[in-house]
């Protein structure tokens, strides 16, 4: 690991007290802000009783009412801009899966206070200004590709704005240009390490040494598999478009968790259910109030992505609090015996088990008044049928392993290979007959 | 002489068994003899086929779990203490049956046993000294 180089001391490092204090003060000025130059929320915020005076301390975000993805669609598509279309500077929307896109806007300020947050979180991660970087994410109406862009000119690297595809031209700039960092989604990283190994080159033509990836959940085994098909130190980021896109948070080198750019955004977790505001540390909804943005201000936006927050000082050196790696959706939360659980924890705990293959089912009852999780793997080593006690050790590690990550006992059966459901899509891996009478 | 045993792992759902052995049948293995231990979610089915390496490969490519192991297969006559001489030979040495399944055979008055034991050459040496009479692999595959 190369030295630690922190992009703005000030902002980064300064003491939790202050952050603390800058970030009240910047909620003042924003719920008034809101008030007086959104309709939707005056509206809103009159309606619940807040105003910028009731705002006495942080906690008092509270009283705010959550803004949704629904809000936004509703309000397609300049309903919730705070400045006439002369201040806008750029547009950027999201594709809408279901429905109309949601679309943002950004001030000249924005697009700086943008840029520098992507200059702290791709110098947290190592890049600099002998940073040779091709961006291989879609450029377009993503904020994906040029929020990365102008932050890492910020910085100094040289941008090669490749784009997403053509795989073949990719590969033939990164042996040319000696790209040795490389933005991109982690399978598409992935692929681009496969296509490398066949297309023929040897793989010392390529130098990268830096993955910058985002966009899409990585589960560390991937990241492992990543990091050892190109040779190179992976780190995560983390941003929604609503909210600005990537630069909201980022890993440093030390890689315990992404730094919040905390000057410019404050996070809450809450409980998805009750809606209820978590103490800091526990696992939650992660709830964003942009603090800066003057286009589209957003008050305690629901991401619906699931982690938890730090405040723990980090060795790296910055003050910032840390959130983790997305755990997952709240929506594929199911919540059993009272414990949260998500399909991606269940994965987490079967990573690496030799004996069974990588899919899985999990089945919730009713029985009675309690609630029963099942979890259905694939059988695919067949040395353990040699004694039931094998077959049954196999069951109780991975009860074992789940209990541990889920803190739920629960049943494990074993099913044959290639039995369970495959998904080319979004994998429905849950089966809940709950509420089937 | 050690035999191989096919080992395969089943659901228990309804006709499953029945693919495993169509799947055999369709590549012109036979059974020789045939046991199954379950449970109430799934089951081992342990086959002695005259084919086995071929069994593995189509079992394999039907993506069914399943693993080679040796046992041991004796002939004891067919009457009433055969059996019992035989268990005491191994369990004089200490040699402990983790699973047996026995089967007649239809051409004279003996019974087939299969034996599933932790050492196969310290078995075997404790069979013969016993006289027992150990099966060959041909013998087995061809009866
Ligand atoms: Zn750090």
């Amino acid at each position: 690991m190369s030295k630690i180089a922190i992009w703005d001391r000030n902002a980064e490092t300064m003491r939790r007290a202050d952050i603390r204090a800058l970030q009240l003060e910047r909620l003042k000025h924003l719920v008034g802000y809101c008030i007086n130059n959104v309709p939707f929320y005056y509206e809103r915020l009159t309606k619940a009783g807040v105003t910028a005076e009731k705002i006495k301390t942080l906690s008092d975000v509270q009283y705010i009412p959550f803004t949704t993805k629904d809000d936004l669609r509703d309000h397609y598509p300049f309903g919730l801009f705070a400045v006439p279309m002369q201040k806008i500077a750029r547009i950027h929307a999201s594709s809408g899966t279901t429905g109309k896109p949601t679309v943002v806007g950004y001030t000249k300020n924005d697009l700086e206070n943008w840029a520098q947050m992507v200059a702290r979180i791709t110098t947290a991660a190592g890049a600099d200004d002998h940073t040779i970087v091709q961006i291989a994410f879609g450029y377009g109406m993503f904020t994906g590709a040029l929020g990365l862009h102008y932050g890492l000119e910020k910085i100094g690297a040289a941008v090669v704005p490749c784009s997403s595809g053509n795989t073949e031209k990719q590969l033939m700039f990164m042996r040319d240009f000696k790209t040795n960092a490389l933005v991109a989604t982690p399978s598409y990283a992935l692929y681009m390490a496969e296509c490398a190994k066949e297309s023929g080159y040897p793989m010392e033509q390529y130098h990268l040494r830096l993955g910058l990836l985002g966009s899409e959940g990585c589960t560390p085994e991937m990241r492992d598999r990543i990091e050892q098909g190109w040779g190179m130190f992976v780190t995560d980021n983390y941003g929604l478009s609503e909210v600005c896109g990537p630069g909201m948070s980022g890993e440093c080198q030390l890689r315990c968790g992404l730094h919040i750019n905390e000057d410019h955004f404050l996070c809450e977790t809450i409980n998805p259910q009750t809606l209820e505001v978590l103490p800091v540390g526990e696992t939650g909804e992660l709830v964003v109030t942009t603090l800066t943005k003057e286009a589209i201000p957003l008050l305690r936006y629901r991401t619906k992505d699931i982690t938890k927050i730090t405040e723990e000082p980090c060795a790296c050196g910055r003050t910032t609090a840390r959130m983790d790696k997305i755990k997952g959706r709240s929506d594929d939360m199911l919540k059993i015996r009272g414990v949260n659980v998500f399909p991606s924890q269940v994965e987490s705990a079967l990573v690496g088990m030799q004996k069974i293959g990588p899919h899985y089912q999990l089945i919730v009852r009713r029985e009675g008044f309690a609630d029963t999780l099942e979890v259905k793997v694939e059988l695919v080593d067949g040395s353990v049928l040699e004694k039931f006690a094998e077959l049954e050790a196999v069951q109780n590690e991975i009860k074992n392993r789940l209990r541990t990550v889920l803190g739920l006992s629960v049943k494990v059966t074993l099913a044959e290979p290639k039995s369970l459901e495959r998904f080319t899509g979004k994998a429905r891996r849950v089966i809940d007959l709950r509420n089937e009478h | 002489m050690i035999i191989k045993q096919l080992s395969i792992f089943v659901e228990n759902k309804a006709g499953r068994m029945a693919e495993v052995t169509q799947i055999l049948a369709s590549n012109n293995i036979d059974i020789r003899a045939l046991s199954i231990a379950d449970t109430t979610d799934y089951g081992i089915l342990r086959l002695i086929v005259n084919n086995p390496q071929k069994a593995l490969d189509a079992l394999k490519t039907a993506s069914i779990t399943v693993t080679l192991t040796g046992v041991i297969a004796i002939a004891i006559p067919d009457h009433p203490g055969g059996l019992a001489r035989a268990i005491k030979v191994l369990s004089d040495r200490q040699i402990s049956i983790e699973y047996m399944y026995a089967f007649l055979n239809p051409n004279n008055a003996t019974a087939f046993v299969i034996l599933r034991v932790e050492d196969n050459e310290k078995a075997l040496q404790a069979l013969q000294d016993g006289n027992i009479r150990i099966m060959k692999e041909s013998e087995i595959y061809e009866i």
